[in-house]
């Protein structure tokens, strides 16, 4: 690791300015950025850790959605939307072991949209507003590409606020080596029809599987997939998993998270 | 005998106290004063030409004390391969020098050619980054088939080839096996590979050499399964350092399992700055350095046939192997593939036709050497998933087919037909009894409620031997070996009766701290907790081979037992003089010397505080003290055996494999503590799990490590294991150690990664595939692609 400053905000506006120092990077858990920088892979002069601010610690629910600062660790989102949205909470309390789940907070996750990521599934796949110090984003406009995101250099995300929708699932099929996701798919169905949201599986980061959605919005079951799997073309292919099985797999589990929605 | 913890007792292992307490002090806890840090330029080509290494920069960074380069060593010596390999043409194997640090050349990524000593590890690294190396990058050659064909790409210019040998064994049964696979009515043939491996310890390598200018005594402390064995490869061949002005110490170490065998360049390298600098240097491996830098395990490409009559009578087995030995010679990995590997290659079996082929094969990759089981695994698997497969084209039942052939109880000694003699063994036993423990009657039930919920459920069965508790001597030595593989102990009773006891095995987890007193506590009637083991450092204890091959304690325990014996026996003469009578008038039974059929009698720690007071002693007869050495070489490796049984689930859609159960049934011989035993072989068939299913260290065309982080080499974790059944209940002694023991450390890893793949095929098979084999590790993908051809 090389030397870097460390800056240690109480609030949003705090952190905004320390962000504007040359080669300011923003620290959430740290838990892809830690190891990063122990490999001298990333070299910040500044990291401008985000924990200490009140204002993004937490999680609230009202009017049919829940509201998640951006510092709040997978553990306690798993604990405090266990009831009003279990599926998100299912899918923070499976994100790597206790560890991670005690330091890494959704904001970082999804500021880094790791194409193999959770986070970026459950929040495109439920349709979620990330907020930010300037502005809000539709989930459907925030993640355009592995690592890439609409953020702006020294945007903050400061809460992420998730409809809840009618029913949901998140089907993860670990890398047996990370156990991040080889594939995984969350499916919503909601009063605007159903979202089915990808993640692990294609060279585009993650994505809306719409011919999917199409399918369950005339007929929310697993018969509606029937025979539908994932576009090879556009798939990781490595040394855990070819393009191809990949593609099947996108099928196979959008179809079991359908038949875990009930 | 000891009341309790004496020998066949589960004694909890006393050094998990302080291992669970943190209390355990290995090599990196330990950092003298005016330490300084070494980190190393590593390569990032698989091949290259070094040009020239400017280290003008890095010398002038702030901290840094010295920068070495492969120049620096040109003159002194390579790191020697321990065993001479003749090919089958009766020429010697090829051995390109092995440098401390790379010269000329670099052969694989991870390639050490230049190393920084600062004053911290971090001024260390940055001087790193400010070397500048003009290197060539050349075309790699990481296949072993290309290896061979191509020698246009040569990993050792000098040798003109990347073929080490072509070893045959045995030669002299070459054209009668082939001439009874010729005429045989049934051949069944595999090809397969055996997966490499990266071993992982938990504990990284870690070295730290010293130097005193007032003695000039070097001390090194490492990470090692042997530091006599270390030390006589620093002393003799690479840097000449007089074994006696040289101290190797491997304090606690986390894990080996054969990477910590051998001796590594970076030990070397500290020794000479820490000369250098007349200060202490330490080199801790990263875990990214372990990945480039340590020696690899098994990486065979292998073709085998079976040939046998229609009703299954085996007659032959011929193997043709590829073995890859990476980019330089390890110590022992000349051995491996060939006298650990070839030499297995009957199984259990008293078939009469056995032809082993190995060809081994230099590429630009991390040297590959012994990792738990060492080349037994790789016979083993082999062995193991042709019988499946022939059992299936013979439309033969798996478990009669093996039990057809086994040898049989009244056979023994017997004299297998690939050269070794298995001293004893009851392998229908073992099979009578994985029958029982393993429900197989209830398979079939099994695989229905299975089939209810859409999973393909598979049975797998190995029958396997090996030969371990590596020794003796005599047999290694003709088979090429450079060393002796004794072991040898101390047996030192101090006059307040407490004991010590000096070994040459190293314990890096076997437990060596509360089983070798359990052998004493027996012996002499005491508490074992009076009793202390001594071990790591070379200079408290005596010449030993160190702990690997599952030799601990069939050898080194048996020396440990002969040295106590040679202690009852002056300890008699020195009791017969306090009683005034005869030696052989005295008996020693439960800790008290007594004079036949008197009430005389003194116990066993009078005696040695007798022997440390000696007024009125005998001295023309009997010398004072009470302290006795053993070395021990045995007649023969032990041969522990086993059967296993392993119930898989396919989920047909993903292909993933859940490992239902797996039952090891394994003959161990005599069993000094079980709970040890049982531990052993719970990570014996974790590891052996993880090369089944999971682990894979694969290289790109380049010689790029893919699989070179754990986010990307999946080790196995609990939740990737079943709740195994071990049962070492059907033993047969070893019949020539004293304890009757047989090693028990590699069998779980030996005897499970075929048993998982035949459940996985088996369960294909069941489930209407057409799929008569699977590379491991039998990942998922893999897995998919065979069902869906």
């Amino acid at each position: 690791m090389y030397n870097f400053e460390f800056a240690k905000p109480k609030t949003v506006e705090e952190a905004a300015s320390a962000m504007a120092a040359e080669g300011a990077q923003a620290l959430g858990g740290g838990q892809t950025l830690l190891p990063t920088m122990k490999q001298r892979l990333a070299s910040p002069e500044v990291l401008v850790s985000l924990t200490g601010i009140d204002g993004m610690v937490g999680v609230s629910a009202s009017g049919g959605s829940v509201t998640i600062g951006g510092a709040t660790t997978h553990a306690q989102v798993a604990a405090d939307v266990a009831e009003s949205y279990p599926a998100l909470a299912a899918l923070a309390a499976n994100i790597g072991d206790p560890a991670v789940r005690n330091r890494g907070t959704v904001g970082g996750s999804l500021a880094n949209n790791d194409p193999a990521a959770c986070y970026p599934a459950g929040a495109l796949g439920s349709g979620a507003t990330i907020t930010t110090n300037k502005r809000d984003i539709a989930a459907d406009d925030y993640f355009q590409g592995m690592f890439e995101t609409a953020l702006d250099e020294g945007e903050i995300i400061t809460s992420v606020s998730f409809p809840i929708p009618q029913k949901a699932n998140y089907q993860k099929f670990d890398q047996p080596a990370s156990r991040f996701a080889l594939v995984g798919v969350f499916v919503a169905k909601t009063p605007d029809g159903v979202r089915v949201a990808v993640t692990g599986a294609s060279n585009e980061g993650v994505y809306r599987w719409t011919a999917a959605e199409t399918a369950l919005n005339s007929d929310f079951s697993q018969a509606a997939l029937e025979g539908m799997s994932g576009d090879a073309d556009d798939m990781i292919s490595d040394l855990h998993g070819s393009g191809a099985y990949r593609a099947h797999l996108v099928g196979v589990l959008t179809r079991r998270a359908v038949a875990a929605c009930g | 005998m000891a009341a309790d913890g004496g020998m066949g007792h589960a004694t909890k292992r006393r050094e998990d106290v302080r291992f669970l307490t943190g209390r355990g002090r290995y090599t990196d806890d330990y950092t003298p004063a005016k330490t300084t840090y070494c980190a190393f330029a590593r390569s990032t080509v698989a091949n290259g030409k070094i040009n020239s290494i400017d280290t003008s920069a890095a010398a002038e960074m702030p901290g840094v004390v010295a920068v070495f380069t492969g120049e620096d060593f040109a003159d002194v010596g390579g790191n020697p391969a321990g065993w001479l390999i003749n090919s089958r043409d009766g020429e010697p194997m090829k051995e390109p020098k092995r440098p401390v640090l790379a010269h000329g050349k670099v052969r694989h990524v991870g390639d050490a050619y230049a190393a920084v000593i600062a004053e911290t590890l971090e001024q260390a690294m940055d001087a790193v980054e400010a070397i500048d190396a003009d290197i060539d990058e050349l075309d790699a050659v990481t296949n072993m088939a290309d290896a061979l064909a191509n020698t246009d790409t040569l990993v050792h210019d000098e040798i003109g080839t990347n073929q080490c040998f072509d070893w045959g064994w045995i030669e002299d049964n070459r054209a009668a096996t082939d001439e009874a696979i010729k005429n045989a009515p049934h051949v069944t043939t595999l090809e397969l590979v055996n997966n490499r491996l990266v071993p992982n310890a938990m504990e990284p390598r870690c070295s730290i050499g010293e130097y005193d200018p007032g003695t000039g005594d070097y001390r090194l402390t490492t990470t090692s399964q042997n530091p006599h064995l270390t030390r006589l490869l620093i002393s003799a061949f690479v840097m000449g350092i007089p074994e006696n002005k040289l101290t190797v110490h491997a304090p606690d170490v986390g894990g080996g399992f054969g990477s910590k065998i051998y001796h590594y360049g970076e030990e070397a390298l500290v020794l000479a700055a820490a000369k250098k600098l007349n200060r202490p240097v330490k080199w801790t491996s990263t875990r990214t350095e372990a990945f480039l830098s340590d020696a690899h395990g098994r990486d065979h490409v292998t073709k085998i046939e079976l040939a046998c009559e229609k009703d299954g009578t085996f007659i032959a087995f011929r193997t043709e192997t590829m073995a890859n030995v990476g980019a330089y010679l390890s110590n022992f990995s000349t051995a491996t593939p060939t006298f650990l590997h070839g030499t297995l290659m009957a199984g259990n079996y008293t078939v009469p036709n056995v032809y082993v082929n190995v060809k081994a094969v230099f590429t630009n990759t991390a040297p590959v050497d012994a990792y738990r089981g060492a080349g037994r695994p790789e016979a083993t698997f082999s062995l193991e998933r042709v019988i499946d497969k022939a059992a299936r084209e013979l439309g033969i039942d798996p478990v009669a087919l093996r039990r057809k052939n086994f040898i049989k109880p009244d056979q023994y000694p017997y004299a297998s037909a690939a050269g070794l003699e298995y001293d004893s063994g009851n392998y229908d036993a073992l099979m009578d009894g994985l029958e029982k423990r393993a429900d197989l009657a209830g398979f079939e039930a099994r695989r229905a409620e299975s089939a209810k919920n859409g999973k393909l459920r598979g049975l797998g069965i190995n029958a396997y031997i090996e030969a371990c508790g590596i020794a003796p001597s005599n047999l290694v030595g003709v088979l090429g070996s450079r060393v002796g593989l004794y072991d040898a102990a101390t047996v030192r009773v101090n006059a307040t009766g407490n004991i010590s006891v000096m070994v040459g095995a190293h314990s890096h987890g076997q437990g060596h701290e509360t089983a070798f007193p359990q052998v004493v506590a027996d012996m002499l009637g005491v508490d074992p907790m009076s009793i202390e083991i001594v071990h790591g450092d070379t200079s408290k204890i005596p010449f030993g081979m160190g702990t690997y091959g599952s030799r601990s304690l069939a050898v080194c325990g048996s020396a440990v037992f002969r040295a106590t014996e040679k202690i009852i026996k002056k300890a008699t003469l020195i009791a017969a003089h306090m009683m005034e009578d005869k030696p052989e008038n005295v008996d020693f039974t439960d800790g008290e010397f007594a004079v036949k059929g008197t009430n005389k009698k003194v116990s066993f720690g009078e005696v040695a505080l007798k022997a440390y007071i000696p007024h009125n002693f005998p001295l023309e007869s009997i010398e004072p003290g009470l302290e006795e050495t053993a070395f021990y070489d045995p007649a023969n490796f032990t041969y522990p055996s086993g059967a296993y049984a392993c119930e898989v689930e396919v989920d047909p859609e993903t292909g993933k494999v859940d490992i239902c159960s797996m039952v090891a049934m394994d003959d161990f011989g005599n069993v000094v503590n079980p709970m040890i035993v049982t531990g052993q072989v719970q990570g014996g068939l974790a590891q052996g799990i993880g090369q089944a299913l999971l682990e894979h260290g694969i290289y790109d065309e380049n010689g790029q490590l893919l699989s070179g982080s754990l986010m990307d080499y999946a080790m196995p974790r609990a939740d990737d294991l079943p709740n195994f059944v071990v049962d070492h209940s059907h033993a047969t002694r070893c019949t020539h150690n004293p304890i009757g023991v047989k090693g028990c450390g590699e069998a779980g890893a030996i005897g499970s990664p075929p048993t998982v793949v035949n459940a996985v095929v088996d369960a294909l098979q069941r489930g209407g595939h057409d799929v008569d084999h699977i590379d491991m590790p039998v990942s998922p993908a893999r897995v998919w692609a065979a069902i869906n051809g």
